[in-house]
């Protein structure tokens, strides 16, 4: 098992050690020159701009060589400093994440937990009868092919506008200041629900045909028929059935909390909600290059980690990959 | 013998294609689509971006699908985008599949060092996240086309369909059949192409399916977010233009309706013509 | 106990239309008795076994009914034949090797079996693990997963959970295939063990093997594409078969002793017909080096001699 594990350790530092290095070169492949494209938003006279061009070459490190650029980004890395952003300069691209990341956990954390249970609970049911199952199969899969922004958009539309249930843009109302008291909770309610709604919906179609598809295979098993040779109740027999279907799922599951960090890009930016994928577009727009870079780490680092812990977990849940580690 | 063989399971296949639901059906769906993608611009004579009607007039007998807050006709720019999406889809998607086909082949044949580094190349592709290459691409190519879209996607959606075909690969690898061929001393491109490929036919044209789907989907969101193509139009573009014109407050809905509404049905058609697939390929999963 | 089955027809549906995958079976089985049902590949034993305990879809009863102790058993109703189930009959499948849930410990799937039939699983666990000492496994078995178990153990697993409510009738299909020659030697010692205890009473061994039958069945019954073709006492079948396709699979097999570059071993040319349309009358006929005009029509089951049927024109009415 250790060597398993340290097999593992192994590829997934290899591969965190070449996808930074690619994160790392991001800003420098870029045409033009990030200061100058900070400078150039700040209408400067000339002799300005070149004393603070030389002095912003020099702060963000541009003027040593490359590969000294490239050991001080790994220090810095380890450091947790992320460099600072030319969009919000001079909030450094770290506290700028950090500040942004809550609001994608608050998104995406119950939007995920939620459909994943509510999904596989409904396709787990929706696979008793060929009837049920018919209804449900087309339905779960037009959800899951439905666009998140076109969702975001027709709710917003419906519930927005024509309704004027909720709002539609901010993560709460812009007449307040993040402060603790009910209203302050209600708006920040208020703001949340359609982009959450959005995102669990689609998420509950992929969930519930997932699922579907492995309680009918788990159904066909052997050990399925055996029980239902010797007389088990069916209750048992869904059961056996129901606990061998998720564990893909779970896979399935952690692999998505592990994108949580990338944020839901498309339906933040339909509805300016502030987290991390609303953040890149922000970057990307205004060529802020040193905080792009700092969010795709932390969606790297995210991801790798995510997907160790699954090998982790799932080897714990399921007795059949020990044996397998072995070696084939 | 083994022509024959082989003519004998096609017309089962045909005869179990025909009578599934599921396949027809989503079929048809995407079939509509298909033909109004080809004869839709046909059907019109303005350009899509022209100025052509009154500024966020409602669907009526002259624009079919109304016009946008600028007086485009919005039929148009339905019906081009539509053609858009078609060839990302198929192009993205034929581009994956094959990278994928390649790659999830020989990596499941030949097992070993080859399986080990081709796993390291899938999972930094996997990892990276695509926004960072296409941002970089975007500053370089200020004018970008669908092909280069399509291309882009194709590079970067093949792991899934990587990851999918080596483990049916692995699975057939260590069938009987290979092994006898293997011991008759054919070469492993032969063995590839003459033994497992068949019978993995089904699983690749299911896995193209879905590279499909997936490619119009990510082609939407690119497009929305502004790193799509910069000449032409689709389906995502309309509703990116759609929300930054203020459609939404200004409840131009058939501006954004119908956009997001074939993609929903083209990619859910595909989808569930792919189940029907499975069950016509896989004979336990059909009704009785 | 006794079985008698009578007419018993089941056929599968596929979209194709019906496969008649059994005709109109009839035999009996009495009390203590090991009956071996021997036959090819897709000649209907599997059929006739899942019958008697789970006739599911796609398997459809068309006629013909099975008498268990003189009451008729409700084979077509998968609720009512719950209460026989694992009780009074049961079953140690083909798959045996995959019966197992891969996900749960072996102990714990067996005590949540006996609690869900309302056994006391307390009270049940110091009789399974008598019985594991009977097939010789050790008691740790129980904290194992299937996927830590050998085949053989596998299977003799399976024989002590299907066999653990101790079973009138036990239908054991194809125990021995999957294992090498000494295993299966020490399993089908273990099966008659049992009936001797009479842990189970009567047992119907289901297999392609005709020298394991010598070795335990006390009779044999031939089956031949869906179609019952001879059923006798072990000695009859083997020394003095009488329906043609029983003569020619028992000089098909081939014996210790005999070198076969002196006498070739023969098999028999030609392959069963597929059963979504099968030929009328005797299925054996475009294979039978006898046939002829009357077995166009289905001969029927009869009994030449006391204990001993053959479905053969030939041998009931070699003149007609």
């Amino acid at each position: 098992m250790r060597r398993y594990f340290g097999r593992k350790l192994l590829i997934y530092l290899v591969t965190f050690f070449l996808a930074v290095t690619i994160d790392w070169l991001i800003p420098r492949l870029m045409p033009g020159d990030p200061i100058q494209n900070m400078l150039s938003r700040a209408a400067l006279n000339a002799n300005a701009a070149e004393v603070l061009y030389t002095y912003y070459t020099h702060a963000f490190q541009l003027d040593l060589p490359v590969w000294q650029q490239y050991l001080n980004f790994w220090n810095a890395l380890f450091h947790g400093d992320l460099g600072i952003s030319t969009y919000l300069f001079p909030t450094p691209v770290i506290r700028v994440i950090m500040d942004a990341v809550p609001y994608d956990l608050f998104l995406l954390l119950p939007a995920i937990l939620l459909s994943w249970f509510a999904g596989n609970k409904f396709g787990a049911f929706a696979a008793r009868t060929r009837r049920l199952d018919n209804t449900v199969l087309p339905i779960g899969y037009i959800l899951t092919a439905t666009p998140y922004m076109w969702l975001g958009i027709l709710l917003a539309w419906v519930f927005g506008i024509v309704l004027r249930w909720f709002p539609i843009a901010g993560a709460y109302s812009y007449t307040m200041g993040p402060h603790l008291s009910w209203t302050f909770v209600g708006s920040v309610l208020q703001h949340w629900l359609l982009p959450f709604a959005s995102l669990f919906l689609i998420f509950f179609g992929g969930w519930a045909i997932g699922m579907r598809n492995m309680i009918i295979y788990e159904l066909e098993a052997d050990y399925s028929h055996y029980l239902e040779a010797l007389g088990a109740p069916r209750k048992l027999v869904r059961k056996y059935a129901f606990r061998n279907a998720i564990l893909p799922q779970l896979t399935g599951l952690a692999l998505q909390l592990g994108v949580i960090v990338a944020g839901a890009l498309v339906t933040e930016v339909v509805f300016s909600y502030p987290g991390i994928g609303y953040l890149i577009l922000a970057a990307i727009q205004n060529q802020d290059y040193f905080l792009v870079q700092g969010c795709f780490l932390f969606i790297i680092i995210g991801v790798l980690v995510a997907n160790f812990l699954i090998d982790i977990a799932y080897v714990i849940v399921d007795p059949r990959t020990r044996r397998g580690m072995v070696g084939e | 013998m083994a022509k024959d063989a082989d003519r004998k399971k096609r017309n089962e296949f045909l005869y179990f294609a025909l009578r599934n639901n599921k396949l027809k059906i989503g079929a048809l769906v995407v079939l509509l689509f298909v033909v109004l993608a080809s004869v839709g611009p046909l059907l019109t004579e303005y350009s899509p971006r022209a100025y052509v009607g009154p500024l966020a007039a409602p669907p009526s007998s002259e624009f079919w699908f109304g016009t946008t807050t600028f007086g485009q006709d919005v039929f148009t720019q339905f019906v081009v985008g539509l053609r858009a999406t078609f060839v990302v889809g198929a192009v993205g998607g034929g581009l994956a599949t094959l990278i994928g086909m390649l790659v999830g082949f020989i990596a499941g044949y030949r097992g070993g060092m080859v399986d080990e580094g081709l796993n390291v190349l899938t999972n930094i592709v996997l990892v990276i996240p695509t926004f960072a290459l296409l941002l970089i691409i975007a500053a370089y190519l200020k004018v970008r086309g669908i092909v280069t879209e399509s291309v882009f996607i194709g590079f970067t959606a093949w792991p899934w369909a990587a990851r999918a075909i080596r483990s049916q690969t692995l699975s057939l690898r260590s069938r009987e059949f290979v092994d006898l061929a293997r011991m008759s001393g054919m070469r492993p491109l032969r063995i590839i192409f003459t033994e497992i490929a068949p019978n993995m036919m089904s699983y690749l044209v299911m896995a193209f399916i879905l590279q499909f789907g997936g490619a119009i989907l990510i082609a939407a969101t690119l497009d929305f977010i502004g790193l799509g193509p910069t000449t032409g139009m689709s389906l995502g573009l309309m509703m990116q233009y759609a929300v930054l014109w203020g459609a939404l407050p200004l409840g131009i809905w058939w501006w954004f309706v119908p956009p997001g509404a074939a993609i929903a049905a083209i990619v859910g058609a595909l989808y569930i013509m792919n189940v029907g697939l499975d069950e016509v390929f896989n004979p336990k999963l059909r009704e009785t | 106990m006794s079985l008698r089955v009578e007419d018993l027809t089941v056929y599968y549906q596929t979209l194709r239309g019906d496969v008649r995958a059994l005709e109109c079976a009839t035999f009996s089985l009495a009390d203590g008795e090991i009956m071996g049902l021997a036959g090819e590949s897709g000649c209907g034993k599997t059929t006739l076994a899942n019958s008697l305990i789970l006739l599911v879809p796609p398997m459809r009863h068309v006629a013909g009914r099975v008498l268990l102790d003189g009451r008729e058993l409700p084979i077509c109703d998968v609720e009512a034949m719950n209460r026989y189930r694992f009780k009074e009959i049961s079953v140690i499948p083909q798959y045996a090797m995959n019966a197992m849930n891969p996900t749960r410990k072996i102990g714990r799937m067996a005590m949540e079996l006996l609690r869900s039939r309302r056994i006391d699983a307390k009270r049940a666990l110091p009789e399974l693990e008598r019985r594991l000492d009977l097939v010789e496994l050790s008691h740790n078995v129980l904290k194992m997963y299937p996927i830590e178990l050998s085949g053989g153990m596998k299977q003799r697993m399976v024989m002590v959970l299907s066999t653990l409510m101790d079973p009138s009738l036990l239908l054991a299909d194809e125990i021995t295939s999957a294992l090498d020659v000494s295993t299966q030697k020490a399993v089908v010692k273990m099966l008659v063990g049992f009936r001797d205890r009479e842990i189970v009473r009567s047992v119907i061994v289901i297999t392609h093997d005709m020298s394991i039958l010598y070795q335990i069945a006390d009779s044999i019954l031939i089956m031949y594409a869906g179609q019952l073709a001879e059923k006798g006492p072990t000695e009859t079948i083997i020394h003095s078969p009488r329906h043609p396709y029983t003569k020619l699979l028992i000089t098909s097999l081939p014996k210790v002793g005999v070198k076969h570059d002196e006498t070739r071993l023969k098999g028999i040319p030609g392959k069963p017909p597929l059963l979504l349309d099968p030929p009328e009358g005797c299925r054996f006929r475009e294979r039978c080096p006898v046939a002829f005009e009357a077995c166009r029509e289905v001969p029927p089951f009869l009994e030449i001699e006391p204990g001993h049927f053959v479905a053969c024109w030939k041998e009931t009415e070699p003149n007609a």
